[in-house]
C-alpha cells in the first residue's frame, strides 16, 4: 500500500448509505424507533437526485374521483409487464395512501384542489376500474414534487436529530461469511477513512443512469451501492430493464415531466401528427413510458422526426394557456427556456427518449431485506444488508416503472426498512470485532486506484463506456448489437487497468471520486448488457427486434447476474412472486399489454 | 490615511495558462480560482483557453470540459446539471449563480469563476458550507403543530393559503443569496442571512404551521434578523428568481404588527 491513512472507527445499529428520499425516510424512521443510526451521503441531502423528480407521487386517495388501491395495483402489474412481484406491489399500493397523508402531515407543500385537498393529476398508465378510464392519482406539488418531498424529509431528519456524515464517499461493504458487517467510507473534507460497524447496512444509493451518454440522471447517479453488492459476490436483478423517459430535452437531456402530458400536452412528429393515437388508441400520449419511447423511436427511425436532422419529436403544451402552465408546470417552463430556448406558451419543446430510471438493482423482499439465490432458495435473506429506492429491485416495477411510482416506492420502502429493523434487530447484543483482512482489502483497492498511473484518463474511458451503452443498450436491441456491446465493455473493463488518476490528494479529490464511480459504472454496464443479451424476448423496457414478443413460458422470471472474478457474468433466475400479500386482492394473471 | 492590505497568505496570484488545442476557432478564456489545501500555497487563478465549438452551452459545461480534457485536478461540486440541486453555486462573472444554468454566451470577455465569496475555501471552487447549514437547522425548519392532525386524511389548505408558499418553498439552498450579502459577509457568525430567513418565513407563511409566535420570538434579535439592511443582492442573484429580501421584510412587518 502506497498511502498512509487516518482511520476513524464507528459503531451503529444501522448505517444508511444515501440521503435521497428513500435514505432519509429510512434514516429518521430508524432514529424514531430508537436505533442508533448514521446516514452516509456523498452529497448534501437536499442535493440528492430525488430533488429532480417533477410530476408527483401516486396514491389512490380518490380526491379527484373514485379510486381504489386495487386499480393502482392492477396498473402497476400491467405496467411492469408482469415481471413485478405482486406481493410487493400490493404492499406498495396499499401503503401509498397512508404514506402520502404522512408526507402531508410532515408539511409537504402539495398543490390543492378547490376543497383544500391534495391535487392529483393523470399520469401514464394510471387508470380506473382495471384499465377502463383515466385515473387522476398522482399527487403533485406543482411540477417540483421531488424537491418538495426531499426537502421535507430532510427537515424531518433534522427534527429527529438524525446523524449525518455528509460528503462521505462509500467505498465498499465489509462482508464476513456472507453477512454484511459494515461499510467503509472516505470523508472528502479531511481525507480520513471511516470504518462503520453496524448490525445492518441499508443501501439507498440510487440508480446508475450515468452509465449512458445521455440521461436525465444527475452526474452523481453512479449506482455505487449496486457495484458494492457485485463486489461483495452478490447478484443484481433485472439489470437489462432500463427506462427511457419519453421527454428528455433534446440536446441537454434535462427532464420534462410526464405531468405535461398528464395536464393535456401531446407529442407530434414532422407532419404535425399526434402519432401516439396510432400506437395506443385508448391512452394515447398517456400510455406507459416504454410504449411512448418506442413509438417516438419508430417515428424518428422512419424519417418522421422533427428538426434539421429529423432526429427528435415535439412536445406541445402551448394550448394549455399561461394560467395552467404557471400554476402547474412552472419548473419545466423554466427548464425549457434555459435548455432549449423555448417559450412553452408559444412553441413546442424538442424532446427525445432519454435514459431515466433503472428498474433493476439489488434484489430484496418487500421488507427491504436483500435476498439471493442460495442452495436452491430464491428468497434467501442476506443477513445485515438491506436495499431501498432505485438501488433496490423489490421488484415493484418489474420490466417497466409507471411514472409517479418511484416517489411512492422510496417513501414506502424507506419506511418499511425502518419498521423491519425495529422489529428484528437485537440492539442489546454486542457487535463482534470486524474482520481485519476484509477491511484491509477494501483500503488496498482504494489505495491502488488513488495511485493509478496508467495512460488512459478517467474521462476518456468513461466516454467510451457511455457511448457503448448508448449504442448497444438502446430502446430497441438485437442479439448481435448486444453481443458487440458486451465485447466492447469487456475491453473497456480491461482498459480500466490502464486508468490514470492525476490528483493524488485525499482532500476533495474529485478525480479519484470519478474514477471510483467509473469502476462502479463499468461493472453495472457489464451486467446490464449481459442480461439483455441473455433475455431472448421483449418485455417492458427491454425491446428485442429479433424477439419481438413477450415469452411468459420461458421468461416470466427475474434475471440474476453475478459479476464473477475475471470479468465473467454468471446468470441465474428467481421466480416472479405471483402471489399477493393478502386475500383482499387476487393475483392478476398475465395477458396482452395494450394501452 | 490608513492603508489596508490583504494578509500575505490570501493574495491571489496569477497561475498557469493552458492554451486551446490547435485549430480551435471560437476560443474563450476561462479564468478559475484555484486553491490546494495540501500545499497551503497562496490561491491562484489559472487560465484555460477553451474551444466553444467543442463545449456545451453552460459554464458548468466549460468546467467539465476543462476537468475532462485539460486538468483532471480541477475541483468543484456538481450534480443535477439542471438547476434544481444547488450544488454548483459559484461566483461567475462577478455574480453568484449556478454554473449549470449560466450560459457562456451571456458573459462578455473572459469567464471568471471563483468560489462563493466570503466562505472558507476547502479546495478550488468548493467552499465550506458548514455554518450555512447549521444556521438553516437552527431555525427548526420543520412543521410544528399543537392541535391534533386528522389521523387518516390530509390537513385541508385552501388554494389561496397554499399560494402563499409560492416563491418560498422552491429554495434549493445553493447559498448564492447569503454569500452575496455584504451584511452576511460581515456578520455571518450571528446574522442568519437571506436563505435561512426565507426558510423561517416559509413556515410562518404556512397555514398549517402553528408555531408562528415561537418562530418570531426566536428571530427577534438585533443580529439574527435585523442585520438585513435591504441591500437586495439576495433577490438580484437568486438563480430561482426568489425574493428572500421580501420574506425578511414580511418577518419584520409581523414583528412590528404584533407589538400592537
Amino acid at each position: 500500500m502506497t498511502g498512509n491513512y487516518e482511520i476513524v472507527h464507528h459503531t451503529y445499529d444501522v448505517v444508511v448509505m444515501g440521503a435521497g428520499g428513500a435514505g432519509l425516510r429510512a434514516t429518521f424512521g430508524m432514529a424514531e424507533k430508537g436505533l442508533s443510526t448514521a446516514c452516509i451521503t456523498k452529497v448534501f441531502p437536499t442535493r440528492s437526485h430525488t430533488v429532480a423528480a417533477q410530476g408527483g407521487m401516486s396514491a389512490s386517495l380518490g380526491n379527484m374521483g373514485p379510486d381504489d388501491w386495487r386499480w393502482h395495483m392492477y396498473d402497476t402489474v400491467k405496467g411492469s409487464d408482469w415481471l413485478g412481484d405482486q406481493d410487493a406491489i400490493e404492499y406498495m399500493c396499499r401503503e401509498a395512501v397512508p404514506a402520502v397523508i404522512e408526507l402531508e402531515h410532515y408539511g409537504v407543500p402539495f398543490s390543492r384542489t378547490d376543497d383544500g385537498r391534495i391535487y392529483q393529476r393523470p399520469f401514464g398508465g394510471m387508470t380506473t376500474n382495471y384499465g377502463e378510464g383515466i385515473a387522476q392519482r398522482t399527487c403533485a406539488a406543482a411540477d417540483r414534487t421531488g424537491h418538495a418531498i426531499l426537502h421535507t424529509l430532510y427537515q424531518q431528519a433534522l427534527k429527529h436529530q438524525a446523524e449525518f456524515f455528509i460528503e462521505y464517499f462509500a467505498i465498499d461493504l465489509i462482508m464476513e461469511g456472507g453477512v454484511c458487517r459494515g461499510v467503509i467510507a472516505w470523508e472528502l473534507a479531511t481525507g480520513a477513512l471511516h470504518v462503520f460497524r453496524a448490525r445492518t447496512v441499508v443501501l439507498a444509493s440510487g440508480g446508475y443512469g450515468r452509465a449512458y451518454f445521455s440521461c436525465t440522471s444527475a452526474h452523481t447517479c453512479t449506482g455505487d451501492g449496486n457495484a458494492m453488492v457485485l463486489r461483495a459476490g452478490l447478484p443484481l436483478q433485472d439489470m437489462e430493464f432500463v427506462q427511457f423517459h419519453p421527454t428528455g430535452i433534446y440536446g441537454s437531456g434535462a427532464l420534462i415531466t410526464e405531468g405535461v402530458r398528464g395536464e393535456g400536452g401531446y407529442l407530434t412528429n414532422a407532419n404535425g401528427e399526434r402519432f401516439m393515437e396510432r400506437y395506443a388508441p385508448n391512452a394515447k400520449d398517456l400510455a406507459s413510458r416504454d410504449v411512448v419511447s418506442r413509438a417516438m423511436t419508430i417515428e424518428i427511425n422512419e424519417g418522421r422526426g422533427v428538426g434539421a436532422e429529423k432526429d427528435h419529436i415535439h412536445l406541445h403544451l402551448e394550448h394549455l394557456g399561461p394560467e395552467v402552465i404557471n400554476e402547474r408546470l412552472p419548473g419545466i417552463s423554466e427548464s425549457a427556456r434555459i435548455f432549449a430556448g423555448v417559450d412553452v406558451t408559444r412553441e413546442p419543446i424538442p424532446v427525445l427518449p432519454t435514459v431515466h430510471y433503472n428498474m433493476g438493482g439489488i434484489p430484496t423482499n418487500y421488507h427491504g431485506e436483500v435476498v439471493t439465490l442460495r442452495d436452491g432458495d430464491p428468497d434467501s435473506v442476506v443477513p445485515g444488508l438491506m436495499a431501498i429506492g432505485e438501488a433496490a429491485c423489490v421488484s415493484v416495477h418489474g420490466a417497466n416503472r409507471l411514472g409517479s411510482n418511484s416517489l411512492l416506492d422510496i417513501v414506502v420502502f424507506g419506511r418499511a426498512a425502518a419498521l423491519r429493523c425495529a422489529e428484528v434487530l437485537d440492539t442489546n447484543a454486542s457487535q463482534p470485532a470486524l474482520p481485519q483482512d476484509a477491511t484491509e482489502a477494501i483500503i488496498e483497492r482504494f489505495d491502488a486506484i488513488r495511485y493509478a498511473n496508467g495512460a488512459t484518463p478517467t474521462a476518456e474511458l468513461r466516454l467510451r463506456m457511455q457511448r457503448a451503452m448508448q449504442t448497444h443498450g438502446a430502446v430497441f436491441r438485437t442479439g448481435e448489437l448486444l453481443q458487440e456491446g458486451v465485447e466492447k465493455l469487456a475491453n473497456i473493463r480491461k482498459d480500466f487497468a490502464d486508468v490514470k488518476v492525476t490528483d493524488r490528494s485525499l482532500i476533495w479529490n474529485t478525480d479519484l471520486v470519478e474514477t471510483l464511480e467509473l469502476e462502479n459504472l463499468i461493472a453495472q454496464a457489464v451486467v446490464t448488457l449481459s442480461g439483455a443479451a441473455n433475455r431472448t424476448e421483449s418485455r417492458g423496457g427491454h425491446a428485442r427486434e429479433d424477439y419481438a414478443e413477450r415469452d411468459d413460458e420461458k421468461w416470466m422470471k427475474h434475471t440474476l447476474a453475478w459479476d464473477e472474478p475475471g470479468g465473467k457474468v454468471r446468470i441465474g433466475y428467481r421466480p416472479v412472486h405471483m402471489n399477493t400479500l393478502t386475500d383482499d386482492v387476487e393475483t392478476i394473471p398475465p395477458k396482452a399489454r395494450v394501452y | 490615511m490608513a492603508k489596508f492590505t490583504l494578509p500575505a497568505n490570501s493574495v491571489v496570484k496569477t497561475g498557469l495558462k493552458y492554451e486551446a488545442a490547435d485549430g480551435a476557432k471560437r476560443v474563450r478564456n476561462v479564468v478559475v480560482y484555484r486553491y490546494d489545501p495540501d500545499t497551503g500555497e497562496n490561491p491562484r487563478t489559472d487560465t484555460y483557453a477553451i474551444d466553444l465549438d467543442k463545449c456545451g452551452p453552460m459554464v458548468l459545461d466549460a468546467l467539465i470540459t476543462i476537468k475532462n480534457e485539460v486538468d483532471a485536478g480541477l475541483t468543484f461540486r456538481r450534480s443535477c446539471r439542471e438547476g434544481i440541486c444547488g450544488s454548483c453555486a459559484m461566483n461567475i462573472d462577478g455574480g453568484n449563480t449556478l454554473a449549470c444554468t449560466k450560459a457562456i454566451d451571456d458573459i462578455k470577455g473572459d469567464i471568471r469563476v471563483y468560489p462563493l465569496p466570503h466562505m472558507p475555501v476547502v479546495k478550488d471552487l468548493v467552499p465550506d458550507l458548514t455554518n450555512f447549514y447549521a444556521q438553516h437547522a437552527s431555525i427548526e425548519p420543520w412543521i410544528k403543530t399543537s392541535t391534533a392532525t386528522p389521523p387518516d386524511r390530509e390537513r385541508l389548505q385552501s388554494k389561496e393559503e397554499r399560494g402563499r408558499l409560492d416563491g418560498l418553498y422552491e429554495c434549493i439552498m445553493c447559498a448564492c443569496c447569503s454569500t452575496s450579502c455584504p451584511s452576511y459577509w460581515w456578520n455571518s457568525d450571528r446574522y442568519l442571512g437571506p436563505a435561512t430567513l426565507l426558510a423561517a418565513y416559509r413556515w410562518v407563511a404556512d397555514s398549517r404551521d402553528e408555531a408562528t409566535g415561537e418562530r418570531l420570538d426566536e428571530l427577534e434579535d438585533p443580529f439574527k434578523l435585523y442585520r438585513c439592511h435591504t441591500i437586495m443582492n439576495c433577490a438580484q442573484v437568486c438563480p430561482k428568481s426568489l425574493n428572500p429580501a421580501k420574506a425578511i421584510a414580511e418577518l419584520k412587518k409581523l414583528l412590528v404588527l404584533r407589538r400592537g
